[in-house]
Order: C-alpha cells, then sequence, then structure tokens
C-alpha cells in the first residue's frame, strides 16, 4: 500500500516513524563509507612507520662548541627548522635525534656515548662539522677524538666547518630519505 | 677508544658522595647533597660542568669543572705557521670571532713590527664593534632563554642573521670569518657593504628598544635578576675579572679605554657602569654596550667614507719570519680583556701561542657569586657570566 509515496515493508510494520528510522540508517551508512573513505588509510607498515618517524624527527639540544650556534641558527625564524618538524628536545630519552656539533674531546666521549645509550630507539646520529666527522682542524691534538664515529654510529655526515644551517637541514632531508628505506618488519628467513 | 672503561664517567663524585652518605652531617653540620649539573644539561652554555652542594635548596658551594673542551690549541698552534694561527684563534671564543682574530694579528704585528694602514684598522674596528653587538645579542637571547624567556631570543637571533649577512659578504664565512690577516684584513668590504650596514645601524636603537619592551622592563626578569649574584668590587678585582662583570661592580676599566688600540683613542664613546654588581646590572650593561658599539661603528663608517679607498694589507712575507722575542696585545673582547702572548724563536712558527681567556678568569668567581642563593638563582647568576666554553677550555 502506497500512502503518500511512503514506502510500506511487507511484513506489515509501517508508518513515519518506521520511514523516519530507515532514512535516518541509510544516511549513516552513507556517513561512515564517507569517513572510512577519507579517514582510513591502507598501506603498508613500513610506509607508516618511516613516515611518521621521518616527519617528526626531534634532535637532542647538545651543542658541543662552534657548530652548536649554527645549529641554533637552523632552528631560528630564518631557517625555521620546525618546519620539517624538527624540535629540540633538551632530555635524551624525548629525543629521536642526536646532532653532534663540535668538537668531541677524549673526556667528552664517554658523556656523549652515555647519552646516546640513553636514547630511546629508533635513534640517529647525525655528525655536524668537521671536527665530529673526522677531527677537523683540531685533528693532530691530543685531546681531540678523530671523529664521533669512532665511539657511536654515525647516519649523516654534514661537512662544513661549520656548516651553514643550510647544509644542516640538507643532512636532515637526507636522513628522512635513508629513514625511508628503512624496513620495520622483519624478514623470515 | 679502544677499552670499555675508559668509557666509564669519572669516578671523582663518588668519594664525596660517601662522605655525604656516612653521615658527616651527624654533629649538627647542615645536611648537603649534591647536585650534578652538566656537561649536558639545558641551561649550560656549552660543555660546562658544575657540581653544586646544596642544604636544601640554598647553594653551598660550587665546584666548576672545565676541560670538556679542551682542544690544546696553544699545543696545536706551535705546529703551524705564524698565518695558520688565524683560523684557530676564531674558534676559542666561536661567538666573537673578529675580536680573537685581532687579540693575535695584533700581537704578531708588534712582534715582527708591521704598520697597519688606516683603512684596514677602520675596517677592523667595524668588524670588531660588529662582532660584539653579535655576542652582546647571544648573551641577552640566552639569557632570556635561561630564565624561560623564549621571544627575545628569536628577536636577538634576527639582528644576528643581518650581521651574518654582512660578515659573509665581507669574507664567505658566517661563523668563523678569518678574516684579519697579518697585517690588514684579507679583502676591501665588497660593494653595497657599507649601505646594508648603514641600514643596520639606524634599525639598530629600535631593535634595543624591543629587547628593552620585552625583558628589561618584564617584571618577572627584574625579580628573577635584581640584587641577585652580589660581587663587591674588591672580590671582582682579587678575582681579575674583566669585561661587563667588572664594570657592573663600578670599575671603570675598558681596555679601549684604559690602552687604547687599533684607532679606538679617535673614537667617541663612553664606557657604561653598573651600580649594584647583580645580574641585572651585568644584563643591562650589554644592552648599553650595544648602544655605544653603534656609535662607534657610526663613526668609523664615516671615517672611512672620507679616507677613500687605499691599501688594506701591509707588506708581509708570504712566509712570515718574525724575530726572535716575545710579544703581549691585548683588546676588549665582549667578554673581558682578552690577551695574546706569542714567543717566536724566529723561525716560520710560533715558539709559544699563550691565550689570556676573560670567560675562563671571569668563571672563577662563580662560586663566591652563587654561595647562600637558591638553586634556581644559579643559572641567573650563571648566565650573567657570560662564557664561552671554546674559550674556557681552549
Amino acid at each position: 500500500m502506497e500512502v503518500g509515496g511512503q514506502h510500506t515493508p511487507a511484513d506489515g510494520s509501517s508508518g513515519p516513524v518506521y520511514y523516519a528510522q530507515e532514512q535516518i540508517r541509510k544516511a549513516d551508512e552513507r556517513f561512515w563509507e564517507e569517513e572510512v573513505k577519507r579517514n582510513v588509510l591502507v598501506a603498508p607498515v613500513d610506509a607508516i612507520f618511516n613516515w611518521a618517524r621521518k616527519s617528526s624527527l626531534w634532535p637532542f639540544t647538545f651543542g658541543l662548541a662552534c657548530c652548536a650556534i649554527e645549529m641554533m641558527g637552523s632552528s631560528m625564524a630564518r631557517y625555521d627548522f620546525d618546519r620539517l618538524g624538527v624540535f629540540f628536545r633538551s632530555s635524551p630519552r624525548q629525543a629521536d635525534v642526536m646532532i653532534v656539533a663540535g668538537t668531541v674531546t677524549r673526556k667528552m666521549a664517554p658523556i656523549v656515548r652515555r647519552l646516546y645509550e640513553q636514547m630511546a630507539e629508533p635513534k640517529y646520529v647525525v655528525a655536524m662539522g668537521a671536527c665530529a666527522i673526522s677531527g677537523g682542524p683540531f685533528r693532530d691534538s691530543y685531546s681531540v677524538m678523530m671523529g664521533v664515529d669512532r665511539i657511536i654510529p654515525v647516519d649523516v655526515y654534514v661537512a662544513g666547518c661549520p656548516p651553514r644551517p643550510e647544509a644542516l637541514i640538507e643532512g636532515f632531508l637526507r636522513l628522512r630519505a635513508k629513514i625511508e628505506r628503512d624496513s620495520v618488519v622483519k624478514k623470515r628467513a | 677508544m679502544s677499552t670499555r672503561e675508559s668509557l666509564s664517567l669519572e669516578p671523582e663524585l663518588e668519594p664525596r658522595l660517601k662522605l655525604v652518605e656516612a653521615g658527616s652531617h651527624a654533629e649538627g653540620a647542615p645536611r648537603t647533597m649534591i647536585l650534578n649539573m652538566g656537561p649536558q644539561h639545558p641551561s649550560m652554555h656549552g660543555v660546562f660542568r658544575a657540581v653544586v652542594e646544596l642544604d636544601g635548596e640554598t647553594i653551598v658551594n660550587v665546584r666548576p669543572v672545565v676541560g670538556y673542551l679542551h682542544r690544546g690549541v696553544e699545543k696545536l698552534a706551535e705546529a703551524r705557521t705564524w698565518a695558520q694561527v688565524i683560523p684557530y684563534t676564531d674558534r676559542l671564543d666561536y661567538i666573537s670571532a673578529m675580536n680573537n682574530n685581532q687579540a693575535y694579528v695584533m700581537a704578531v704585528e708588534k712582534l715582527a713590527g708591521i704598520e697597519v694602514p688606516e683603512r684596514a684598522e677602520l675596517i677592523r674596528v667595524i668588524m670588531a664593534e660588529l662582532n660584539r653587538i653579535q655576542s652582546h645579542l647571544m648573551f641577552v637571547g640566552s639569557f632570556g632563554l635561561d630564565l624561560g624567556a623564549y621571544t627575545p631570543f628569536l628577536y636577538c637571533f634576527r639582528e644576528r642573521e643581518a650581521i651574518y649577512d654582512l660578515f659573509e659578504m665581507a669574507c664567505g664565512a658566517r661563523l668563523t670569518t678569518s678574516y684579519l690577516r697579518i697585517g690588514g684584513v684579507a679583502r676591501d668590504l665588497p660593494e653595497g657593504f657599507l649601505p646594508k650596514l648603514k641600514e643596520l645601524l639606524k634599525a639598530m636603537p629600535d631593535h634595543i628598544q624591543e629587547y628593552n619592551n620585552v625583558l628589561t622592563g618584564n617584571e618577572i626578569f627584574q625579580a628573577r635578576t635584581k640584587g641577585v649574584g652580589y660581587l663587591s668590587r674588591e672580590t671582582a678585582l682579587a678575582y681579575s675579572i674583566t669585561g661587563p662583570m667588572l664594570r657592573a661592580a663600578g670599575v671603570n676599566y675598558d681596555v679601549r679605554k684604559a690602552d687604547p688600540y687599533s684607532l679606538y683613542s679617535r673614537f667617541d664613546f663612553e664606557v657604561p657602569l653598573g651600580q649594584n654588581s647583580d645580574s641585572f646590572d651585568r644584563y643591562y650593561l650589554r644592552i648599553l654596550e650595544m648602544q655605544q658599539s653603534v656609535r662607534i661603528v657610526e663613526q668609523a663608517v664615516k671615517a672611512l667614507e672620507e679616507l677613500g679607498p687605499g691599501p688594506i694589507q701591509a707588506k708581509v712575507s708570504r712566509l712570515l719570519k718574525p724575530p726572535a722575542g716575545e710579544a703581549y696585545a691585548h683588546i676588549e673582547s665582549p667578554k673581558g680583556d682578552l690577551g695574546c702572548y706569542v714567543v717566536s724563536d724566529g723561525g716560520t712558527k710560533p715558539y709559544r701561542f699563550r691565550w689570556r681567556p676573560p670567560s675562563f678568569i671571569n668563571l672563577q668567581a662563580l662560586p663566591e657569586m652563587v654561595r647562600g642563593w637558591k638553586i634556581a638563582d644559579f643559572i641567573a647568576i650563571f648566565a650573567g657570566v657570560d662564557i664561552v666554553l671554546g674559550e674556557v677550555d681552549r
């Protein structure tokens, strides 16, 4: 039976209340379909993890020498490191990246190593400047480590003495590219 | 690093800790605890370490531990030619590279008897004063940062970048400039340098007013710094403290006036003095000094324009061999009285290269200043010393 364009089902249930409920149910379905299309992302686990990791690299505020000034400069208004999700933290527990900015001396080396060990996985190291790479101009000094890679593994080397903020940003872009190639899924033998 | 035990932290704290635990405070002595700050600490400037002994929140004593950035520059210089030492001086007090260059080249010029052309001297004065402004900007910014004010740091870096641009025009480097040479400067000022410099000088008073608005006039800032960290005039002199810290104690000593070098006797400027010798005075003096530096640069630019083009480098042999002897030159660096002592044995390399680092000597008075203050004041007092670890440890 059709009354005023209303649909009456065969089981006898009818009336405007049923109609309204039906409409709401349909709208609900459409709504959730839309929401799922908009919000649910199906992607490989690696892509998701790597995207999350590379997009908010929090470095550790750890200035050793001259390079630290340029490191601060990169996070200031002109170079604006924050736009890459790079946000300095003062505790190794909260940091993802350690920027070794400056000369690592023999006295400082154990502390650098300990701070690196205090960082949570996954962790990365950027060796900033000639001193952190190889000892730089102080290479032949009796008190200077010939590069920080003698005590901790380094992911990206940024050349310069000190490197310009642009160079440090380039270093971070390289680190992002490196993280993209990473895999969190263990390959079965 | 060859062995594993060489990576363990120094055991020096342990005996003291054991003493405290064993009850050295049993006989009514104050119960103290040890707080280690640094070498990695957000408000330690660089890799400085302070071992603070506390009674509750009150500081009983503090022991500064330095040497985490000891790079052995003085020894390295003995294996470099006279000209090759200049880049190493940049990396001592890396916030004021030009001033460091100046102290060293002045000492070598004195030793070798080299006359510097007037134009080069004027350029040196401009660069040194710009670097003084830059160093003080760094101080103002980080002082605010240590006391919890982030905005001044951003403002200060804006002006620092403007000065970086000028340095870059002149010598290609931003931070470690190595611009001064024995007998002159590396190259003449490029086209467009002076107009850009004048622009900055014109805008500088407004910028300084901005810092005053956001920091100097701030009630919280004043409450945290005024009257904090008093250092008497006598103690300051006894510790041979120099620079803004000494002038905050009311002692009128500025090397530019007391022992004029370069062309400073020609310029009209004042030496601002403090009265209270507290953290606030040390901060505010640097703001006033920036204004004086702007005045000096303005006069130097005028003199440079009147002088016109000319030589910027004296005739110096490529392989300089100063006669055997010794020379000492000192300048007023942003941190204080910066001295350089060089000894020559008549060869192509310095026989001895000695640096008088003002911030290292200023740091010695830290225990005197912080005793009796609360741990929170430690930062306000320590930041007022304005140390650069590259210079402290050398």
